[in-house]
């Protein structure tokens, strides 16, 4: 009876401290798996065993090499099953939202073009559309999940960038990446850079590459000349404001004019 | 004149020379157990996942073997922790080592507390020796993803090159794995106080090994029943006193948990290290005392 007295009054001293670090470490973003019944029957008894015991990272690490596996035989949709699993176990890993959003975003969509089973090109261009959407939905989710890193920020710029054309939402993931104190000089860059691209946001672009320009030689590129030539002619800037732009910076071959942008879902 | 009769040594109370006594017997007689083994299947799944990686990208093997390493060693200490205490009692009550020592002026809390240091001295030996594998390992693999990163850079800029290898450098050792570490052996730790107080009331070894097991997995979904429990989410008297007593007699293992998350590139706060491996030392020290009081009152 002692005994249990003893660990009862324990457990009643302990509980606050318990919810205070639990609370701390929610704050810190630690802790951030939800294990639920869906993800049980997901990834089987055992596993999901293992998971609650403490080695979600083993049971993710096991999952992502099946990927790994579905990959060189290009099983795109068990793919993005197992993906989800993972990413749902280790919702706080960087690496797993950004591979599995580049495996689907930038592999299983040109697969989906390349389909030669689908006889259809208007068919296969759906699908790859369809890929580059849940590769931009891994990143949006893996941000929601991961807002205090830069890294998926960046991923998703490239991904609006280089996949959906989309280049006003691009430059703002840049722009959102840039901000991080840890993160590379050239989101900052980048974000200039695509704005640059956005019909109707030519004059903050312009602001923008000027400033750019102003930080000095370091930044003279020969992106940021191509794209304040054009911008200085698309605005009309007088000859006297212009800054003038050494020919020979100009990038070989010219910098291609921005795609038409697909409807976003 | 009579021969002098040698001066009588007065006993002390608690003496830290008997239990260090006690707990380096322990810790000989666990080397003579063979219990440091288990070290050649963690070098071995070290050099087998090593291997196993060329295939993936660099920060894919860095991940790979880091949650490996650490998982293996988070399921290494916690069952050196429970099979090695498990055995203490009942081997030193067939033995008759426990009546031998108990017969001399040693207290049975010196008795226990040597006991759980001998353990805990194994703990930490094989924690640092796995960590020190373990270092090896990721050193190696860092090595060789460098090596290559400096032929492919070959034609690129000095910037481009200095960046790539900050990437690799920042994705295999951080500060942080140090206090993941740590939190690995408190874990173990707590385990072996635990067991230890299972032990003083078990009929036999094996009984105590699988409620020491039942523990651990109660213990990661206590902060379920908590949750459930304090934000009154159960209906019924009687799921609400399941939930309390899950809450209030099992040890919150999630907490010890940090690994993943560090693994995954989270920094611990210094702080909250510090109150997490407090919590660890005071749930050890809680458990040592009520398998004291059982202990106490145990006829032998």
């Amino acid at each position: 009876m002692a005994v249990a007295a003893v660990l009862l009054l324990f457990g009643l001293v302990r509980l606050p401290i318990e919810n205070s670090l639990n609370a701390q470490y929610r704050d810190a973003f630690f802790h951030g798996a939800k294990l639920n019944l869906g993800l049980r029957q997901q990834i089987g008894q055992t596993a999901f065993l293992a998971a609650l015991g403490g080695f979600r990272a083993l049971v993710a690490d096991g999952l992502w090499i099946q990927a790994h596996m579905d990959w060189s035989r290009t099983e795109w949709g068990k793919m993005l099953f197992i993906f989800n699993n993972v990413t749902a176990l280790q919702p706080r890993n960087m690496m797993f939202w950004d591979m599995s959003a580049w495996h689907m975003a930038y592999n299983a969509s040109v697969a989906a073009l390349q389909d030669t089973t689908q006889p259809r090109l208007a068919l296969r261009l759906k699908h790859q559309h369809e890929y580059f959407i849940i590769g931009r939905d891994l990143l949006e989710r893996g941000i929601a999940n991961n807002p205090d890193r830069y890294k998926l920020y960046e991923s998703l710029a490239n991904v609006l960038r280089d996949k959906l054309m989309d280049h006003y939402n691009a430059a703002l993931q840049y722009a959102a990446a840039s901000k991080f104190p840890d993160s590379p000089t050239y989101e900052a860059r980048f974000a200039a850079y695509e704005l640059s691209y956005s019909p109707g946001h030519e004059r903050e672009a312009y602001n923008d590459l000027v400033r750019l320009y102003k930080m000095g030689e370091k930044e003279w590129l020969p992106t940021l000349f191509s794209r304040l030539k054009y911008l200085q002619e698309t605005l009309n800037i007088p000859a006297a404001q212009r800054i003038k732009i050494p020919e020979d910076q100009l990038p070989h071959p010219p910098h291609p004019k921005p795609q038409p942008q697909p409807p976003r879902q | 004149m009579p021969p002098s009769l040698p001066t009588p040594v007065k006993h002390v109370f608690f003496s830290p020379a008997r239990i260090w006594a006690i707990a380096t017997n322990t810790l000989l007689e666990l080397f003579r157990l063979k219990v440091f083994y288990f070290l050649l299947i963690f070098a071995l799944l070290l050099i087998g996942s090593s291997a196993f990686m060329i295939d993936f990208s660099f920060q894919e093997q860095f991940q790979l073997l880091k949650d490996v390493s650490l998982g293996s060693m988070s399921i290494f200490t916690w069952l050196l922790a429970v099979l090695a205490t498990a055995m203490l009692l009942p081997k030193d009550i067939e033995d008759r080592t426990l009546y031998t020592i108990l017969a001399k002026p040693v207290p049975r809390f010196e008795y226990l507390v040597g006991k759980l240091l001998g353990v805990l001295l194994l703990l930490f030996i094989s924690t640092v020796v796995m960590s020190a594998l373990f270092a090896v390992a990721l050193y190696g693999r860092q090595q060789v993803v460098i090596a290559e990163t400096i032929r492919n850079y070959a034609g690129a800029h000095q910037d481009q090159l200095r960046d790539a290898l900050r990437g690799i450098r920042e994705s295999t050792f951080t500060f942080s794995l140090i206090p993941g570490i740590a939190i690995i052996y408190v874990k173990a730790a707590l385990f072996a106080a635990l067991t230890l107080f299972i032990s003083t009331f078990a009929s036999s070894t094996i009984f105590t090994i699988m409620v020491s097991i039942a523990c651990y997995f109660i213990g990661h979904l206590q902060g379920i029943a908590r949750d459930y429990w304090l934000g009154n989410a159960a209906t019924g008297a009687l799921p609400r006193i399941f939930l309390a007593l899950v809450a209030l007699i099992f040890p919150d293992l999630q907490l010890f948990n940090l690994v993943d998350d560090i693994v995954a590139g989270n920094s611990v706060p210094m702080l909250l290290f510090a109150k997490t491996a407090a919590l660890g030392g005071l749930y050890a020290c809680i458990y040592l005392l009520v398998a004291y009081f059982v202990f106490a009152s145990k006829e032998l």
